[in-house]
């Protein structure tokens, strides 16, 4: 599943997706990521991290300490003037290489909308076959707000020559870690 | 009307920017890939199921949507008009202080010119859709339903975005893209309301979908504290499983992408991020489309998803583009929905640019009989206001057979100063607008059915009555002496009756059913006369008449006591090769072996390709008799005849010719064959003003010496 998924994900658009056995090294990247991106607290360089599960592992007060622009409250100012925006999503779709987000908080979509990179977290376990599957996991009877979200920001309208990065992000990073949310997940 | 119709014609085919980027997309191929696995029929199949059932119940689904949104906080209103959803939209704004609105795409809006109308009130609203916005600066209407752009070039919309931004661009695409992000970015957190569309409405929960690659949906969903989203009726479904297959299709239809970049569903208002709580209102506009639904013929165009594919591979479409063929909605299927959204009256004129080629229906995702439809329109334009008196007539001559088949005759006479070679390539001047591009053929000194009189052939037990066609008889009566003669080879009799005439497919084309039943009664008894075991025609549209059209007509036109016949005649009816084939794989007919072989590349004529299925067996026949068989591109596009087509839309029609004609050409192929003596006469009239060495050859004159 995993493979599939990665591969479909990767032809989407702009999008690379990274593979974790932990946690913590999925956190690890993510920090080394921020740094290289030079993340200041400066507009147009802020990194916005919506609530997210992987958060319980990630001591926040020291990470802001080492990066001033990193922001756990995600306002659509900061958003705005974010380079990367992080978020949780709750599940892959192998066919098309696509995750599922719970859109309800705005934060979630202000994080992965606004912001030029967007650096999605996806528990491994939870790539699923494809929309089919999704809808019975996800139902918008309980969901306020549910989007699916393949690739990066994209357009053809120019003479069907495809841009890159046109109201949303230009770059997916996908991090895919293995032993998060592993309760209660049946494969 | 008229006039104008031809000017914009003239001037689109003027500009083939967008023919162009069609081109280069190479939609059939992309489409085809990202359709890999899937059983497309299977899914249309489902689709078609699915919005044909919520079509027969659009006011229960919008009553159960409205309880279910209703129920999660969503303000809903069912518009009866567009006038009715411009005012509740207006009055949102009103009561709400709103002065800035974004936009994402959504045709609804267009229908209504609801920017228009919100301009009169001092709103301003931009559009965030990067083609629309493009349109939305250049003043022009979209020119595709999904890209709505297209038909301007990189080049126009550099100058256009360096005048809204004042600083100087280059072309460069992706930086033009860029240039528009930031100028519409600060619009969005700026607009106190976001205005979007919905592809999908699910009753169930109260759900719209909307699917956007851009990211724009997202942004003018989100970020003003006010959503409205204006949904056509049509849009619909009940379940929420029921948008799977709708959003299968529709991303590999429209942009040949498994799904688009963003895929949202919104089922209640959310809390802004200052905590307050958001407004949503669905706006679930009718429009006419109730009386659609109860239109028994009509009610299938809502199974429409607007996926803009039968735009894609129209080849009228390809050449004069959305802006003359369509109006809001556009192609195709903008002619049908122009005429039930707007008003009849302007897609009277639009409905005579389509050639009923069929290409549509067959990537239509809804399962749409869309040429169809176009005819039907045809159909009522013609019982409204009656068909043009020159036209007419003609029609009527040609039901007429004596008085048809004198004036054939006297025109092989009269003709003569004009021939050479057996083409006419000059006429005089108020009938040279036909002859530019294209010679004409000659009327035969003399037809058919004089020659089949004289033909001696076998007795056989099995006989075959050969059915004609008018071009035939008069135009090309070779082509009969070749057929008759393979026939007997394989121990089948030919009979002629004299009695037959046109088979009804030039009135049934242009609309008039009524004369179509009628050449279809005058054909029924001779046909069958002498109790022969198969009908033999030799062109595509014909064989449609025969095997298709004949009982459909006569039943529409309540002749039901024919009908046994009908079908009687369409049970035997085999086009030419396709009986050949036939013959050939029993082993009746025995191709003879070590003949020279000859490069040839086949036109599949629309009818024969897509009305009866028959594009396999001339290909084999045509391969086991010696011809090397060099496909070209597109060999199954339309060639710009489409019967009385070439005459009433002449400019379209020769350029549809010119790429055919090229098409032929890079093949390098000794002879084009095709089994329609209207093709013939088209591309062979093409390639001798060109010049070209390629012969064009009904199948059955390249066959003739070819058996044992
Ligand atoms: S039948 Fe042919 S010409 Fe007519 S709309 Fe369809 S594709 Fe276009
Ligand atoms: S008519 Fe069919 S092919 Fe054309 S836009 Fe509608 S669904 Fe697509």
């Amino acid at each position: 599943m995993f493979e599939s998924f990665k591969a479909r994900a990767e032809t989407s658009g702009n999008t690379e997706v990274k593979r974790f056995e932990t946690t913590a090294q999925a956190l690890g990247f993510i920090e080394a990521f921020i740094a290289q991106e030079e993340i200041k607290d400066e507009a147009g360089s802020y990194a916005v991290w919506a609530d997210s599960s992987i958060l319980k592992a990630l001591d926040k007060n020291a990470m802001v300490a080492k990066f001033p622009g990193l922001h756990f409250d995600v306002t659509r100012e900061l958003a705005k003037g974010a380079k990367i925006g992080i978020t949780q999503l709750q599940w892959g779709l192998a066919e098309t290489g696509s995750m599922a987000q719970d859109s309800t908080d705005v934060e979630q979509r202000l994080a992965s909308a606004l912001c030029w990179i967007h650096v999605a977290i996806l528990p491994t376990s939870k790539i699923i076959a494809d929309i089919p599957a999704f809808m019975t996991k996800m139902h918008p009877k309980d969901i306020k707000f549910m989007t699916l979200i393949t690739g990066a920001s994209k357009t053809a309208d120019i003479e069907r020559v495809l841009a890159i990065g046109v109201h949303g992000p230009e770059r997916l990073v996908i991090v895919c870690v293995d032993d998060l949310e592993l309760e209660g997940v049946a494969s | 009307m008229k006039q104008d119709l031809s000017a914009s014609i003239h001037k689109a085919l003027e500009n083939q920017n967008l023919a162009g980027i069609l081109d280069r997309w190479n939609y059939p191929a992309m489409r085809a890939k990202a359709f890999e696995g899937i059983d497309f029929e299977a899914l249309r199949g489902k689709i078609a199921d699915i919005k044909g059932d919520a079509a027969g119940r659009l006011d229960e689904l919008a009553e159960t949507f409205k309880k279910n949104a209703e129920a999660n906080g969503i303000k809903v209103y069912i518009a009866r008009s567009a006038e009715e959803a411009r005012q509740y939209i207006g009055n949102v704004c009103k009561e709400k202080g709103v002065k800035k609105i974004v936009k994402s795409k959504s045709m609804a809006t267009e229908e209504i010119h609801l920017n228009h109308f919100l301009d009169e009130f001092g709103i301003k609203s931009d559009e965030t859709d990067l083609g629309e916005w493009i349109c939305q600066l250049a003043h022009q209407t979209p020119s595709h339903m999904v890209m709505p752009a297209l038909h301007l070039t990189k080049e126009e919309i550099s100058d256009l975005f360096a005048e809204e931004t004042k600083q100087s661009l280059d072309n460069d695409i992706p930086k033009l893209v860029k240039v528009a992000r930031e100028a519409i970015r600060e619009k969005f957190f700026e607009a106190d309301m976001g205005i979007s569309g919905a592809n999908i409405a699910i009753a169930e929960t109260g759900t719209i979908i909307t699917c956007t690659n851009e990211g724009n949906a997202r942004l003018s969903t989100s970020l003003p504290k006010i959503h409205i989203a204006l949904v056509g009726l049509e849009k619909l479904v009940p379940n929420y499983t029921d948008a799977a297959p709708i959003l299968a299709a529709l991303p590999r239809n429209a942009t040949s992408q498994l799904i688009t970049s963003y895929v949202q569903f919104i089922s209640a208002p959310t809390l802004n991020d200052d905590g307050s709580m958001k407004e949503v209102h669905i706006v679930l506009m009718d429009n006419n489309r109730i009386k659609m639904s109860q239109d028994p013929k009509f009610k299938q165009a809502l199974q429409c998803i607007r996926c803009a594919a039968c735009l894609n591979v129209c080849p009228v479409y390809r050449l004069v583009t959305g802006h003359v063929f369509g109006d809001i909605y556009t192609g195709g299927i903008g002619t049908i929905l122009t005429a039930w959204f707007n008003e009849l009256k302007s897609a009277e004129d639009i409905q005579a640019l389509c050639i009923g080629c069929d290409k549509c229906n067959q990537v239509c995702p809804g399962k749409i009989d869309i040429s169809g439809l176009i005819l039907e329109l045809r159909h009522r334009a013609a019982n409204k206001e009656g068909l043009p008196f020159i036209y007419k007539s003609s029609l009527q001559v040609i039901n007429n057979r004596k008085v048809f088949h004198t004036m054939l005759r006297t025109a092989s006479v009269l003709q003569k100063p004009f021939v050479k070679d057996g083409f006419i390539r000059h006429l005089p001047m108020f009938l040279s607008g036909l002859s530019e591009y294209r010679s004409l053929p000659s009327v035969a000194a003399k037809p058919f059915r004089d020659i089949f009189k004289t033909i001696k052939q076998p007795k056989c037990e099995e006989k075959a009555v050969f059915f004609a066609g008018c071009a035939l008889d008069f135009v090309y009566p070779k082509t009969g002496e070749a057929i008759v003669s393979i026939l007997n080879k394989a121990g089948i009799e030919v009979l002629f009756p004299e009695e037959q005439s046109c088979c009804g497919i030039p009135h049934w084309a242009s609309g008039s059913f009524d004369m179509a039943a009628d050449a279809a009664e005058h054909n029924i008894a001779p046909l069958l006369e002498g109790d022969p075991k198969y009908v033999v025609v030799s062109c595509g549209s014909c064989t449609t008449a025969l095997k298709k059209e004949w009982t459909k007509i006569l039943k529409e036109q309540h002749k039901d006591a024919l009908i046994p016949q009908a079908e009687k005649i369409a049970d035997r009816t085999y086009m030419f090769t396709e009986l050949v084939d036939k013959l050939i794989k029993e082993k009746r007919l025995t191709p003879k072996e070590g003949v020279e072989l000859h490069t040839l590349t086949y036109h599949d004529s629309c009818h024969a390709k897509r009305h009866v299925g028959i594009f396999k067996e001339p290909r084999d026949a045509l391969s086991a008799t010696g011809f090397q068989i060099k496909e070209m591109h597109e060999c199954d596009t339309c060639c710009g005849m489409g019967g009385s087509y070439t005459v009433k839309q002449p400019e379209i029609s020769m350029q549809m010719l010119k790429r055919k004609l090229q098409n032929i050409e890079e093949t390098g192929a000794e002879f084009v064959s095709a089994e329609c003596p209207g093709c013939l006469l088209q591309m062979a009239g093409g390639l001798d003003k060109t010049g070209s060495k390629i012969k064009v050859v009904h199948p059955a004159e390249l066959m003739v010496d070819k058996f044992k």
